[in-house]
């Protein structure tokens, strides 16, 4: 028999204020099992732990209910609390009172007899509480990055000097990211390169990260502290042992007709090449796609040219296996198909462009050596126009309902670097709002508007038409004046919307780590866990979390490194005793469970076993309980009943509902 | 205002969700302020392949109105296929329940993610209306004992 006790927390007004606490644990009192009840004001502050930890002495409770917030919320203090005073903290149950009942109901009456319910629930399952001991599993001493932007750079880089091994997963063949493309960046306006680059080489000097490019990963199993992943090397075609990167096997290429991704397809790369001329590792790819020799079987020029002997068409993909103790995912945005914005004629003009592709045009290593042109006829532009929000912020299905939060920011910069190149360019802005949030960003935006005469204009572009002399007429309303505008502009600048990288999706599955509706990996908490995935092991790095600057994807990944070096600095973990076992008495080895189980912890042994007095071996299912992740599909699945998940066990579940239909 | 029967009923209803995306949708729910009846009472499971069809009997069986399964959406399970399973049982589960004598309406699973707090509430909602417009689960009471 259970002597339990319950606590109701005031949760300040946010409980207190719609369920009448005394009530609650005055009706506790007469469930079975209940000894002592009790409100208080916070029941997770000090004082409040220091309640039970009273109670647990005076009444000599063997379990306790805790009437609060979300166990997602504060489980685990209650548990530490009343390990403290000496309960197993297995024996503590949340009756979660606040998020699921008086944050969403008016009524006191309504929600006072329904935290009632959820309580008697929670005292009905402690009844059947058993004392669970954790076990422990070993750390493995590495982690990974998946995704080398400067998210993924960062998060490497520091977790490396804090003395543990990374490796870096990079799907493209330098590690970079975006922010290796762009070329100034706010409001600093620094050059992105100068300060990416020194990190990138950092990267691959460190002794303790290894860089995978061109890679991707193609499996994922285990659990926090001990994943295993499969890195899928693709076939690069170039030794990276013997290739000195001297470039020339590129410039013999044939094959040049290839659209470069690094310049966003405004100008072509060779079928052997590396995207750009400080990629790290400098090792080029060819690209099977594009390669004559790999095609056709005749050329071969590279191989003959170099003097590495580098070359090598046999090269196969490679699968390699690693063994990590923490995952990071800094995967990064992309931005969005534009086919959906006809209007804006994107698709129609040339001279219709993204602003990444503006910073292409405007970088020195671009298409157009930085040098403003228009890409249709290389004419410099004298009147440009941004069109802001172009797939943010859309209240229908069309685009994505989010900010993409840096829009305004580079678009300020861009017209900011144009009138201070080319004073004589009309530069206008059509914007709904400008959102400068940040350090020196209002500030820079008012630059923009004041010292550089930027024309901002309030109000959205409903249509741009490609004129026959090749210029483009931008229909927009301007809502301060309250008239309709027309402008007549040789380059349109789309600040389109940025999504997450297409890749995340799968990713996210092979991970088992959730996502939301706009494909934004979720936190374990939005405010307290903004960096951790509610999937333990799994770390989240800069864009693939949420919209972010520079600065900000930079303090995220490194926070995330800090969690992931809190990880990897311990020995073991302690792991979830909520694991399935078997009744060896009801089991009778049919093999449903294991056929069901997704992490293989399931197997059979041949055990003797005293069957009311009968002596006989038979075939029994055993559970790993270091592989079992406790989902309790075996449970469901067993025909004999003889398969039970601790924590959550029929009889438990049973009591809960019995409790609540009471 | 007249009170109509549908106002009147207090129907009891059993949502089991899961601990990683519908619990936590709810709890986002809650903290969005996102209201739903107060007739819906939660219970937490690890995973939607938790809930044994002999649960969701059970809570018929002790006067349920109606019952509602919470999973992550397919292919983001927790535990990868758990919801598949869940999926699969309830299937079988519900097409039977006619037969046992329960109106295939008072169930229903629904997947719903750890940020779907919108489509959290407003399933609950929209169950709740569900079970409200069913009426009472009488069907399975026993009539002899009716006077």
């Amino acid at each position: 028999m259970q002597r339990i006790g319950v606590f109701v927390c005031h949760c300040g007004s946010n409980i207190a204020a719609t369920v009448d606490v005394k009530r609650v644990a005055l009706a506790m009192l007469s469930e079975n099992g209940v000894v002592f009840a009790d409100d208080y004001q916070y029941m997770c502050s000090e004082s409040g732990q220091l309640k039970i930890a009273q109670a647990v002495k005076e009444h000599n409770l063997t379990g306790l209910v805790i009437c609060s917030c979300s166990p997602r919320m504060h489980e685990a203090t209650f548990r530490k609390a009343a390990e403290k005073a000496g309960i197993n903290p297995y024996m503590v149950e949340i009756a979660n009172i606040r998020e699921q009942c008086s944050w969403i109901h008016k009524d006191i009456e309504q929600a006072t007899q329904k935290a009632i319910i959820l309580a008697r629930a929670a005292v009905a399952k402690v009844n059947l509480n058993s004392p669970l001991i954790a076990g422990k599993s070993p750390v493995k001493k590495r982690a990974l990055v998946i995704g080398g932007g400067i998210a993924g750079i960062q998060t490497a880089l520091d977790i490396a000097d804090a003395g543990f091994e990374v490796d870096i997963v990079e799907k493209t063949p330098s590690i970079g990211g975006k922010m290796s493309q762009l070329d100034k960046t706010f409001p600093t306006l620094d050059c992105s390169a100068c300060i990416l680059t020194p990190k990138m080489v950092d990267c691959a000097a460190h002794e303790k990260i290894t860089i995978f490019t061109y890679s991707e990963v193609e499996n994922v199993s285990g659990f926090v502290g001990n994943f295993t992943v499969d890195i899928k090397k693709k076939a690069r075609y170039v030794d990276s042992a013997k290739c000195t990167g001297c470039g020339l096997c590129q410039e013999k290429c044939p094959s040049k007709k290839a659209l470069s991704e690094f310049n966003c397809g405004l100008s072509n790369r060779s079928a052997i090449y590396t995207p750009f001329a400080q990629a790290v590792p400098n090792v080029p790819v060819i690209d099977p796609l594009q390669c004559i020799k790999l095609k056709t079987g005749k050329c071969g020029l590279c191989e003959k040219v170099c003097a590495a002997n580098a070359i090598d068409y046999t090269q196969k993909d490679e699968i390699i296996t690693r063994e990590y103790g923490a995952i990071v995912v800094a995967t990064g945005f992309d931005v969005i198909n534009l086919d959906n914005y006809d209007e804006y004629a994107y698709s129609q003009s040339k001279d219709v462009i993204t602003s990444l592709e503006l910073e292409r045009i405007m970088n020195a290593a671009g298409p157009t050596k930085g040098h403003l042109e228009r890409m249709s006829d290389g004419k410099a532009p004298k009147n440009i126009v941004f069109v802001q929000c172009v797939g943010s912020r859309c209240a229908d299905n069309k685009g994505k309902s989010y900010c993409s939060k840096i829009c305004c920011m580079y678009t300020a910069k861009h017209a900011m670097l144009i009138r201070d190149k080319y004073p004589d360019v009309n530069v206008s802005v059509f914007y709904i709002d400008v959102r400068t949030p940040g350090k020196n960003f209002d500030e820079f935006y008012r630059r923009a508007v004041e010292e550089y005469g930027v024309n901002y204009i309030k109000g959205q572009v409903g249509k741009v038409t490609p004129e026959p002399d090749g210029s483009l007429t931008v229909h927009g309303v301007d809502l301060i004046d309250g008239r309709q505008v027309k402008i007549s502009a040789d380059m349109v600048v789309l600040a389109a919307a940025i999504e997450p990288n297409a890749s995340v999706r799968q990713l996210a599955t092979q991970l088992t780590a959730s996502i939301d509706t706009n494909n934004f990996l979720t936190e374990a908490h939005p405010k307290l866990r903004p960096v951790e995935s509610p999937t333990a092991g799994v770390f989240l790095s800069g864009v693939c979390q949420g919209p972010k600057d520079i600065p900000e994807t930079v303090s995220q990944a490194g926070a995330a490194a800090a969690k992931v070096i809190g990880l990897l600095a311990k020995n073991e973990l302690t792991t979830n005793p909520c694991t399935a076992h078997s009744d060896e008495l009801l089991c009778n080895g049919c093999s449903a469970c294991a056929n069901v189980c997704p992490y293989g912890a399931i197997s059979y042994q041949d055990k003797e076993v005293n069957d009311h007095g009968i002596r006989e071996t038979r075939r029994i299912a055993m559970v790993n309980t270091a592989l079992c992740q406790g989902c309790g599909a075996c449970t469901v699945t067993c025909p004999s009943g003889a398969m039970d998940l601790n924590g959550f066990s029929n009889k438990q579940i049973i009591a809960e509902v019995d409790a609540i239909c009471r | 205002m007249p009170m109509n029967s549908t106002e009147s009923f207090a129907p009891k209803i059993v949502a089991f969700c899961c601990n990683w995306c519908s619990y936590a949708g709810a709890d986002l729910a809650g903290s969005s302020r996102l209201a739903y009846p107060a007739d819906v009472k939660i219970i937490k499971v690890p995973c939607s392949c938790r809930v044994n069809p002999m649960f969701i009997l059970r809570a018929f069986e002790k006067g349920a109105d109606g019952v509602i399964i919470c999973g992550c959406h397919p292919g983001d399970c927790h535990y990868s296929t758990g919801n598949y399973y869940a999926r699969r049982r309830m299937t079988l589960l519900f097409s039977m329940l006619e037969y046992i004598g329960i109106e295939k309406d008072r169930v229903r699973v629904e997947w719903v993610s750890a940020a779907e707090a919108v489509k959290f509430s407003e399933t609950m909602n929209s169950f709740v209306l569900q079970i409200k417009n069913l009426g009472e689960n009488v069907r399975l009471g026993d009539l002899r004992c009716k006077s």
